[in-house]
């Protein structure tokens, strides 16, 4: 009786959505549900008394439906420099019953100019679309995602390094592979008895597995030195003999794209000349030869400027003067 | 299917044999079966056979039959048979054999005249999605005669 109460109530339900709700149902029957028919018949006998007969009441149960979308949510290749960077991508359970999913990255995806490493694969934790170390969960090894409810996305994060020797410009995809854990096939594949309240799970179309693919390009700045020399003489001409003046001219080009960090650049003072105090130059500026709040710092045996952060496409020229002996 | 007509004509016969004035109501019976429409390929012709579903999903397309007999001596008059369909399946097609509702079974008619109400989007056309019951009227019912109403139903 019980039962026949819950069962009125949900259908009453049923037909007020069907009554006020726009005509498009946009979600499939959830897994389990018992689609139950009878037909009433009303009529009257020979006396034209009214009459109602109803038929048997045939049931069958809604399986499981296995169906799953993988989409690549970036929108535009992701840089990758010489460390890591995280590809994001939406799985969604178009079933129509909860389902977990395995994932699988594979780095090794054709036309790439290079492969990256994997080293994890994320979930989003608190739906921000945003990879947070720590707070968001890493994945196990052969772990699956959290079960999934029909219609529900999971945002996921993979996370990659770039390997050596990778080229600015060069580009790289990883595809994200979902697979539903009860199983996948050719549509139709049947599991007896895995789905939702003892139901079959049927695979659907999409065979209860998708991809995509998330694309990567390097953005890798490159640092060019050229180092040339002129000589000024005690007589007024270029000769290299002793007390000449010889004047070192060192330009740091950065090419490619991105920037680096860091960027010191060092010389040392060449065997047989002596550096001239208070000759360093960075960009015609001068630097004091002590190390100290400039850039720059110089004694007999070495100069070193610190550059710091440079962006592609930035240059700078370092001059200093040395005697020859 | 064949199981469902034995079972409910053994129930039939009980109630005759109980029931002391022989009611005509006794004597009308009516028995549902419902079969799934399967694409099956056969020497590499694919075709559609109707078959008992064991479970079905979304966007299955199903039969629902309902047999009328009536086994009794007297005509029965104005004999309409009304089927609510279950929430989880939507009309596949409308069918001249049927009368169809939309306000769940309150009026009935031509799918194509009926409209329907939206408090949000306004009046629009009636859509076999909006089908909540399907009717069938027979003028009588000879001593005898049988026969077969059926709907196509998809899951939603």
């Amino acid at each position: 009786m019980k039962h026949m109460g819950l069962k009125l109530a949900a259908s009453h339900l049923a037909l007020a959505t069907l009554l006020v709700a726009s005509p498009a149902m946009a979600d499939g029957v959830p897994a389990g549900t018992l689609i139950e028919n009878t037909a009433t018949a009303e009529f009257s006998d020979a006396d034209g008394t009214p009459q109602t007969v109803d038929s048997n009441t045939v049931t069958v149960q809604v399986d499981e439906l296995l169906d799953v979308t993988a989409a690549w949510q970036d929108g535009s290749a992701v840089t990758i420099g010489n460390s890591s960077a995280v590809l994001t991508f939406e799985i969604t359970n178009t079933g129509n019953g909860p389902e977990a999913f395995n994932l699988t990255a594979d780095p090794a995806v054709t036309g790439n100019d290079f492969d990256v490493t994997i080293d994890g694969i994320a979930y989003d934790t608190n739906d921000n679309g945003i990879y947070d170390d720590g707070v968001d969960i890493i994945l196990g090894a052969g772990a699956a995602t959290p079960s999934l409810d029909a219609d529900a996305a999971l945002t996921v994060f993979v996370l990659v390094t770039s390997p050596a020797g990778v080229a600015d410009g060069e580009t790289s995809a990883v595809n994200l592979l979902a697979e539903a854990v009860t199983g996948t096939g050719a549509p139709g594949t049947s599991f007896a008895g895995q789905g939702v309240d003892g139901s079959n799970a049927v695979v659907g179309a999409s065979g209860a597995d998708a991809d995509a693919d998330g694309s990567l390009i390097a953005r890798l700045a490159a640092l060019t030195l050229t180092k040339s020399a002129s000589v000024l003489d005690p007589f007024g001409g270029s000769e290299a003999v002793p007390n000449a003046v010889v004047t070192f001219t060192i330009v740091a080009s950065v090419g490619g794209s991105g920037s680096i960090t860091d960027l010191t650049v060092s010389d040392a003072i060449p065997t047989g000349t002596t550096y001239q105090a208070a000759t360093l130059k960075l960009d015609g500026a001068s630097l004091t030869d002590a190390a100290d709040a400039d850039a720059g710092e110089a004694d007999s045996s070495s100069i070193a400027v610190d550059v710091g952060s440079a962006a592609a496409g930035s240059s700078y020229t370092i001059t200093f003067d040395v005697s020859i002996d | 299917m064949f199981s469902n007509m034995i079972k409910s004509s053994a129930l039939a016969l009980f109630a005759v044999a109980i029931s002391v004035p022989v009611a005509a109501k006794d004597n009308v019976a009516l028995s549902g079966t419902v079969q799934v429409e399967r694409t099956i390929t056969d020497n590499g012709e694919t075709k559609k056979v109707l078959i008992a579903p064991e479970g079905v999903v979304p966007g299955d397309r199903l039969l629902f039959t309902t047999s009328y007999e009536n086994a009794g001596a007297e005509t029965v008059e104005n004999f309409v048979v009304t089927n609510p369909l279950p929430a989880a399946i939507r009309l596949a097609n409308a069918d001249a054999s049927f009368d169809v509702s939309v306000d769940g079974g309150k009026t009935f008619g031509e799918l194509a005249a009926l409209q329907i109400n939206d408090p949000e989007t306004g009046q629009r056309a009636a859509e076999t999605q909006d089908v909540t019951h399907i009717r069938w009227t027979l003028e009588s019912l000879q001593p005898g005669v049988k026969g077969k109403l059926n709907y196509y139903g998809i899951v939603r």
